[in-house]
């Protein structure tokens, strides 16, 4: 069996099991980190393809406001539907977009994304059905039919959920990446021409990454505003999208497991730095930031394959 | 009638207004292709210290009218200060790395003047309202204006004059213009390109922080107005044609009206507004309006 994948399996049984006995900050740090994780998953794939986004708030928001909104405008509340409703809705819009970023680089993807997801905070920013700036507060009353009313059980079944489909998506990505089709986004990176000359579709390959790395977004987000039990539309305010670039560069996109690793590290740092020095934790971001970029270009993550390779030359 | 004109008017100070900012953000991504987010903190670093030294100009009981002086100084003071400590204490070591890593690195740069400004100011808004009202006001067709805005608008006007002027007159422009358009050529041909890169970004970094000072009057001044403003200074970059200043300057006026006409027709789509007109222009002209054609890379 892949390594990667049983370290991932053997981290989501650990994160459960233990999830029981942890104090509920580490509960709640966890499963920010593991939100946070998610929506960088999405983003390594898209920076292995060689594209940067700045606007990947905007399915981190819609995932959110997606599954929040099924309660006052259908009311329903079961966590299973808001994590749908959060797919089909980041898959639709990221299926539409796709048509036009897929030809932007560089910049100017970077740009256009910025620029979509702006769109959506102007919108919701002002619209007062949705609470304006001030968002509203998100229930999720049930989870596959069971109340999750009892507070101390209910929390911890999110949690048991938040780590369960995490754990999916990091498999399937992972699966994905060792699939030709998935392969091929590195490849794109390097020489685009050469692999239209290869005979693979440039626009088509990165439309599907630019998807699933929507989705991905998307249901970090619903995940997120389950945990936390409110949204509001600075999800997609670019400060948002730029803290999950920060995330991705941080944690380097050579494996799948870095963007957890990265994410801990981001939550963790934030919360400690503002617990500690609420004035100074943005500051301590920035030069963490300066640090990576000058001496661990490749993140995070490229502290253990060094190590690795020292191991087996 | 009257709304259309006022339309025009609150447009034409609005597009003055995201000019100023615009202008030294393009000017830097033109010469050393870096999108700048710290300008944003350069910005609200020239709002907080022109509010701060005016404050305490006319605290001291001096000629209000000289509270414009202390702001233009506020400006440069911010400008010669930060524009060489940022560029030497840290771009010059990134340069030749991917556009994307400098966006970044100015993002952490950004964070980190965030707190900075923080850490000085504290978090409490400050206001300097005197020199706004210090002009007096003037009335057509029964609407009121104060001349603070002509200010404004001259400062626009002023900017984007001078740097065309010194782009295209002066010897120092023009062997800008070589840096600009081949900064390898140019170093090869003796020019000192490092120096201009100091030059360049002093001045843009000035640009922001004069940005902030003749906004710093208008509203109140506290943490976060860095943030908002950079992503307006982004759109009409982008929108411009990265690098181009007759780009920004049409940008600046195209979106300064749009905005302008959607918060007298439809107020609740402001915002969204702004960044549609980013959205559309850049879906039918992916670089911008002004933009130069570049060789396909093989």
């Amino acid at each position: 069996m892949d390594r990667t994948l049983a370290f991932i399996s053997i981290g989501a049984v650990t994160l459960i099991l233990s999830g029981y006995a942890m104090p509920q900050w580490a509960v709640f740090l966890t499963t920010v980190s593991l939100c946070y994780g998610t929506v960088v998953l999405g983003m390594i794939l898209l920076v292995r393809t060689g594209l940067v986004s700045f606007g990947h708030g905007l399915y981190f928001c819609l995932g959110a406001y997606a599954a929040g909104t099924l309660k006052p405008f259908f009311g329903l509340s079961e966590l299973v539907f808001m994590l749908i409703a959060a797919i089909l809705v980041t898959t639709i819009t990221s299926f539409a977009l796709g048509f036009l970023l897929r030809k932007y680089r560089d910049i100017f993807f970077a740009m256009l994304s910025l620029a979509f997801s702006m769109i959506l905070y102007g919108l919701l920013s002002k619209s007062t059905e949705l609470g304006s700036t001030d968002g509203f507060n998100v229930t999720a009353e049930t989870a596959f039919g069971i109340a999750l009313s009892e507070l101390e059980y209910g929390r911890y079944l999110i949690f048991v959920i938040t780590v369960g489909t995490s754990w999916l998506c990091c498999t399937l990505l992972h699966l994905y990446l060792l699939s030709n089709k998935g392969k091929l986004a590195e490849a794109i990176r390097d020489n685009e021409l050469r692999v239209e000359y290869l005979g693979a579709s440039v626009n088509n390959i990165i439309h599907i990454n630019y998807v699933i790395s929507a989705v991905l977004a998307g249901l970090g987000g619903a995940l997120m505003s389950i945990s936390i039990g409110h949204i509001d539309p600075e999800m997609s305010y670019w400060t948002t999208s730029g803290e999950f670039v920060f995330i991705t560069i941080m944690s380097g996109s050579s494996s799948v497991i870095a963007p957890f690793l990265g994410a801990a590290v981001f939550t963790s740092i934030r919360s400690f730095a503002y617990e500690y020095s609420p004035d100074t934790w943005q500051l301590l971001l920035g030069v963490t930031m300066l640090v990576i970029i000058v001496f661990l270009p490749e993140g995070l993550w490229s502290l253990f394959s060094k190590i690795k390779k020292k191991g087996s030359p | 009638m009257i709304s259309f004109l006022a339309i025009l008017i609150d447009g034409l100070i609005y597009s003055s207004w995201l000019f100023i900012i615009a202008a030294g953000l393009t000017l830097i991504y033109g010469v050393m292709k870096i999108l700048n987010i710290a300008h944003g903190s350069l910005y609200a670093l020239g709002a907080y210290t022109a509010a701060s030294l005016s404050g305490l100009w006319l605290s001291m009981g001096f000629a209000p009218i000289g509270s414009f002086v202390i702001m233009l100084l506020s400006a440069i003071l911010v400008g010669i200060i930060l524009g060489p400590i940022i560029e030497r204490g840290l771009l010059r070591f990134m340069y030749g790395r991917d556009e994307i890593v400098l966006v970044l690195v100015t993002y952490a740069l950004f964070l980190i003047l965030e707190d900075v400004i923080k850490l000085i100011w504290g978090v409490n808004p400050y206001y300097l309202y005197q020199p706004y009202a210090l002009l007096g006001s003037f009335e057509i067709l029964g609407l009121t204006y104060p001349n603070y805005n002509f200010l404004l608008l001259g400062s626009a006007v002023f900017t984007g004059l001078s740097l065309t002027w010194f782009l295209q007159k002066t010897q120092q422009g023009k062997i800008l213009i070589a840096v600009i358009h081949d900064s390898e050529i140019a170093a090869a041909q003796g020019i000192n390109v490092e120096k201009f890169y100091l030059i360049t970004f002093t001045l843009g970094a000035t640009l922001a922080a004069l940005g902030g000072v003749l906004t710093a009057p208008m509203i109140s001044v506290q943490p976060g107005i860095g943030a908002e403003t950079i992503v307006l200074a982004f759109a009409v970059v982008v929108v411009g044609g990265l690098g181009s200043l007759p780009g920004a300057a049409l940008a600046a006026l195209v979106i300064g009206l749009v905005r302008a006409g959607t918060v007298h027709i439809i107020p609740e789509l402001d915002l969204f507004s702004v960044y549609l007109v980013m959205a559309t222009v850049l879906i039918f002209r992916p670089k911008g309006l002004f933009s130069s054609q570049e060789e396909r890379k093989i």
